[in-house]
């Protein structure tokens, strides 16, 4: 039996953002909608916390909602919290609220607090799903409002339609193929290749990367922010991936991972743009999170998962940094120097300090977690893993190109203010202090990280032990089997089967 | 327990300080000049008073080695990772660290007065603070991964000092190019700290290069793995001390202000790469392939120093070439296993070019009304044995030394060029593959309007 949270603080906090997202989509005036979503999303945000709080003093790997409404009418609970995701949950939360803050007046037209606040309990719905065709719909959905903002605005979708149209596709004859009583091994091959391009392409692995980088080109920077820094593709790896797909399929995202990290770190060091620079930055560390993921060695998923934590504040924080720029010169291009930092100089500030805590330099949790998870990969793949260290090492000479470009160079003469507002300022604050302070106990956030992740490879190796013939590389017809029976016993994934 | 406190004071006082000079520029509160230069004053004296105590206690009671230990930062025992901070007071390490706080405390009394009103006065002493810290880290750390979090500090001060007068393009591209040479040898330590983690099962300094005391310690490693190490640990070495080939990073530092340059390229962060060695000197000794490497390695570095050096026309590219031939010099000492001579040469050398490098401007000052005053040049061009070496060659080695020996240029055009001009390619690519997949072609997406690349003299 699954432990209890003493409130349904699943249900709210996914309530929460819809209900306010109905009431400002009624609101005639934008700063009264904006307003509303900002205290809707500062509810959230608590909600999550207290939801991340009362599952501490559980002391259990997984817990669902007490009173939950969803079981009253279902007689199923489709939404858990466990220890991968009651970090993230409030990391996701709180990037929503400080986004919504720091949104510039001017810029309200463009950016639909209503779409955000319906982004946000999509985010939230998917990260505490655990049931596969519902997490399928949800990530479906999710999809669609970047491409309606998109539609709104009049930019091109077809890279991005069709990227996030293969993706959902491939997931669902994935599922669909392994939820068939078959005994085809190269059907349940067929299966795990579908699972594994679907996930190649929704988080970002080369080639399957392109529809990021369109997606920041064509979509209002804020939208494009929320969209892929939650990462629910590694999301959906851990869900639906790692469970299901052979040992071959692993190692060679695994692979594939590594060299986008290097191929995207390369790329960031050459753009023009600043939004592609950052795309490009997100992929690097993004596809190391993933690689880490994927070689599924207790210190490397501990890493990898630390570096998730870490990078959803660093890279957060450094992407808001370049949307404040953007709302006051326009596109930032890194082709000349602006010679920013006398006039902002917290942001300033905050975009050296939330690059360098992304990239693993001291101060950070991905310090630590990067140095796990460089152990990790070199004791799986030696020489592929050093490409690990090329990577961050590229990524920091691109950070700092960028901010030398932004901030310095020469003196910007503005004819207006164009001063941090107290929002952003706050935004520094905040960010940098929750940078500084998960950095300095990254003791604790580490030794949380590893007991997840103790968890998780409990989960996959007592499903291992139920069908023996699954843990050697007998045949991976044989794994897919199993993962196929979990989700035909009870329609749920790995996780919470496992509860 | 006297131990413990002095080496908890020399760790924590500029922990503190960095602490709290970052938390009020967060905050957007500007402590004034007078507060920041007492702080600073207070901290470095206080380090400086503890490790003092610290080396007069264990010379009258005998003890060469102290370890101080703060348990473990990261714990994973099952997985036998474990981050410690633990912190090594010896031989090699007091006198390291009593020289970086002599040294940061009498730079920062000048630099209060050298900076006094200048706009970026907070800003420097912030970095000034970070690279005092990481100095210290760097210089008492006890395992190799405190000492990298140290070396990063250190290489993140530099480049961004480097960049100090930030309204101006050249600082700024100066410092983008130390910033990369660091991040090279960082990532090389990196390996380095990863391997060696591999091959002891821990990160504890001591344990790595034996349980006796420094210098006397015997390596755990055999010389295959010594080798291996080794060599990465001379790339990152090279990198910090601006060996050949990247040596091109150490005159383009100069555009920092001066007390920067005489606390970093003069003094202390150009000596780290020696110290580096220093520290893993017993495992050196292990690989004779590599101690001779060290020792050509150096020997050339010194050769282009000295030929580069003398044709520098400015006094700042002079004092930092001289120092590198020094810091070659203290390179090819290593590598012949002279521990003591290395270390007391960079206590020496270190000293000397701070001086000379906070004198410099002044003295040309003082140099220019003398000449003024007596009317002509007191000095002339002494004569020397190039003179009479055939032309061809002497103006080959002028063009030689006067382009620094092109290493700058072969460093931008067999690595930096083909690597952007490889991505360039597969930009290219993949615009191209967006706008096949697409309906029409946006602004952002047409290679056209974003032409202008980058500026490559000024990319790593």
């Amino acid at each position: 039996m699954i432990s209890q949270l003493h409130l349904p603080w699943i249900e709210l906090s996914i309530v929460c953002p819809i209900l306010a997202s109905i009431y400002c989509s009624s609101c005639r005036l934008q700063e009264q909608s904006r307003r509303v979503a900002l205290i809707a999303s500062l509810i959230t945000f608590a909600l999550t916390l207290g939801e991340w709080l009362d599952f501490g003093t559980l002391g259990t790997f997984s817990a669902q909602d007490r009173a939950s409404i969803i079981f009253m009418t279902f007689g199923t609970e489709f939404f858990v919290i466990d220890e991968l995701t009651a970090p993230l949950l409030s990391k996701v939360s709180l990037l929503f609220t400080l986004t919504i803050a720091v949104t510039m007046r001017s810029k309200a037209s463009r950016f639909s607090v209503v779409r955000t606040l319906q982004a946000e309990a999509i985010v939230l719905a998917i990260l505490s799903c655990t049931t596969a065709p519902l997490l399928i719909g949800l990530l479906a959905l999710g999809c669609l409002l970047p491409w309606f903002e998109m539609r709104s605005r009049g930019r091109e979708t077809s890279v991005y339609s069709l990227c996030m149209a293969v993706h959902v596709a491939f997931l669902m004859l994935g599922t669909l193929l392994l939820w068939l009583d078959h005994e085809s091994s190269w059907l349940s091959n067929v299966a795990a290749c579908l699972l594994v391009a679907s996930t190649i392409i929704r988080a970002g692995i080369f080639p399957g990367h392109i529809w990021i980088v369109d997606l920041f080109e064509k979509c209002t920077f804020g939208t494009a922010i929320l969209f892929v820094a939650p990462m629910t593709g590694a999301y959906v790896v851990m869900r639906m991936v790692l469970p299901a797909v052979p040992e071959w399929a692993l190692h060679w995202i695994a692979v594939l991972s590594l060299l986008t990290a290097l191929y995207a770190a390369g790329m960031s060091l050459i753009q023009v743009d600043a939004r592609r620079f950052f795309a490009y930055l997100f992929i690097s560390h993004s596809s190391l999170v993933l690689a880490g993921l994927e070689i599924a060695t207790p210190i490397g998923m501990t890493g990898a998962l630390c570096i998730w934590l870490e990078i959803g504040f660093s890279l957060g924080g450094l992407a808001l940094t370049l949307r404040a720029v953007e709302a006051r010169i326009g596109r930032i291009s890194l082709d000349c120097y602006h010679g920013l930092f006398d006039h902002i100089p917290h942001l300033g500030s905050l975009f050296l300090i939330s690059g360098l805590a992304a990239i693993g330099f001291p101060g950070g949790l991905s310090f630590v977690g990067m140095e796990l998870l460089v152990e990790g990969t070199v004791e799986v793949y030696p020489i592929v893993g050093a490409v690990i260290v090329l990577a961050t090492a590229i990524n920091g000479i691109s950070l700092l190109r960028a901010y030398f470009r932004i901030f310095t160079g020469k003196k910007h003469i503005a004819a207006v203010s164009i001063a941090t507002r107290p929002a952003e300022r706050m935004l520094a604050i905040t960010l940098g202090l929750l940078i500084l302070g998960v950095g300095m106990w990254s003791g604790i956030a580490v030794s949380s990280r590893y007991h997840a992740t103790e968890e998780l490879l409990k989960i996959r190796k007592s499903s291992m032990d139920e069908d023996p013939s699954r843990s050697s590389n007998q045949t991976d017809h044989n794994h897919l089997s199993q993962s196929r029976a979990d989700f035909k016993k009870n329609g749920n994934l790995a996780v919470a089967a496992n509860d | 327990m006297i131990l413990f406190i002095c080496g908890l004071t020399v760790v924590l006082a500029p922990f503190a300080l960095a602490l709290i000079t970052g938390l009020t520029l967060l905050f957007g509160y500007q402590l004034s000049e007078k507060s920041l230069a007492k702080l600073t004053q207070i901290s470095v004296s206080l380090a400086m008073l503890a490790a003092s105590i610290l080396l007069i206690t264990m010379l009258l009671t005998g003890q060469v080695q102290y370890t101080l230990q703060l348990g473990r930062w990261v714990d994973l025992p099952t997985q036998h990772f474990h981050f410690t901070f633990k912190f090594l007071f010896d031989r090699l390490s007091i006198p390291f660290v009593i020289l970086s706080l002599t040294l940061c405390g009498i730079i920062s009394a000048f630099a209060n007065r050298y900076l006094h009103r200048d706009e970026g006065y907070a800003r420097f002493f912030l970095f000034y603070v970070i690279f005092t810290l990481g100095m210290v880290l760097t210089s008492v750390a006890g395992t190799i991964e405190t000492m990298f979090l140290g070396w990063e500090l250190v290489g993140l001060s530099s480049a961004l000092l480097v960049a100090f007068f930030q309204n101006r393009i050249n600082p700024v591209a100066n410092g983008l190019r130390v910033w990369a040479i660091y991040r090279v040898a960082d990532g090389a330590f990196l390996l380095a700290a990863l391997v060696l983690h591999h091959i002891t099962g821990g990160g504890e300094l001591d344990l790595m290069m034996g349980l006796k005391p420094w210098p006397e310690n015997a390596c755990l490693v055999d010389s295959g793995q010594a080798l291996a190490v080794g060599l990465l640990l001379l790339i990152a070495a090279a990198g910090k001390s601006a060996l050949v080939p990247f040596s091109g990073w150490l005159p383009r530092a100069m555009e920092g202000p001066t007390p920067s340059s005489a606390i970093f390229y003069g003094a202390l962060s150009v000596h780290l790469g020696a110290f580096l060695l220093l520290r893993v000197g017993p495992m050196l000794e292990q690989s004779p392939a590599l101690q001779w490497t060290i020792v050509a390695i150096g020997s050339i570095s010194a050769i282009y120093a000295a030929l580069v050096g003398r044709v520098q026309t400015d006094v700042k590219s002079a004092l930092a070439f001289a120092s590198l031939l020094q810091v070659s010099i203290i390179f090819i000492e290593i590598g012949f296993g002279l521990r003591y001579v290395a270390l007391i040469h960079i206590i020496g050398h270190a000293s000397m070019r701070s001086l000379q490098l906070l004198r410099a401007p002044s003295l040309l000052r003082d140099h220019h009304q003398l000449q003024n005053n007596l009317g002509h040049d007191q000095f002339t061009a002494q004569g020397s044995a190039i003179r009479h070496v055939v032309s061809s060659l002497r103006t080959w080695r002028y063009r030689l030394a006067i382009e620094r020996g092109y290493l700058d240029s072969i460093l931008d055009e067999w690595i930096a060029v083909p690597f952007q001009n490889v991505f360039r390619f597969f930009d290219r690519l993949e615009r191209k593959a967006i706008r096949g997949l697409s309906n029409r072609t946006d602004r952002w997406t047409n290679p056209e309007d974003n032409k202008g690349n980058l500026d490559e003299k000024e990319t790593p």
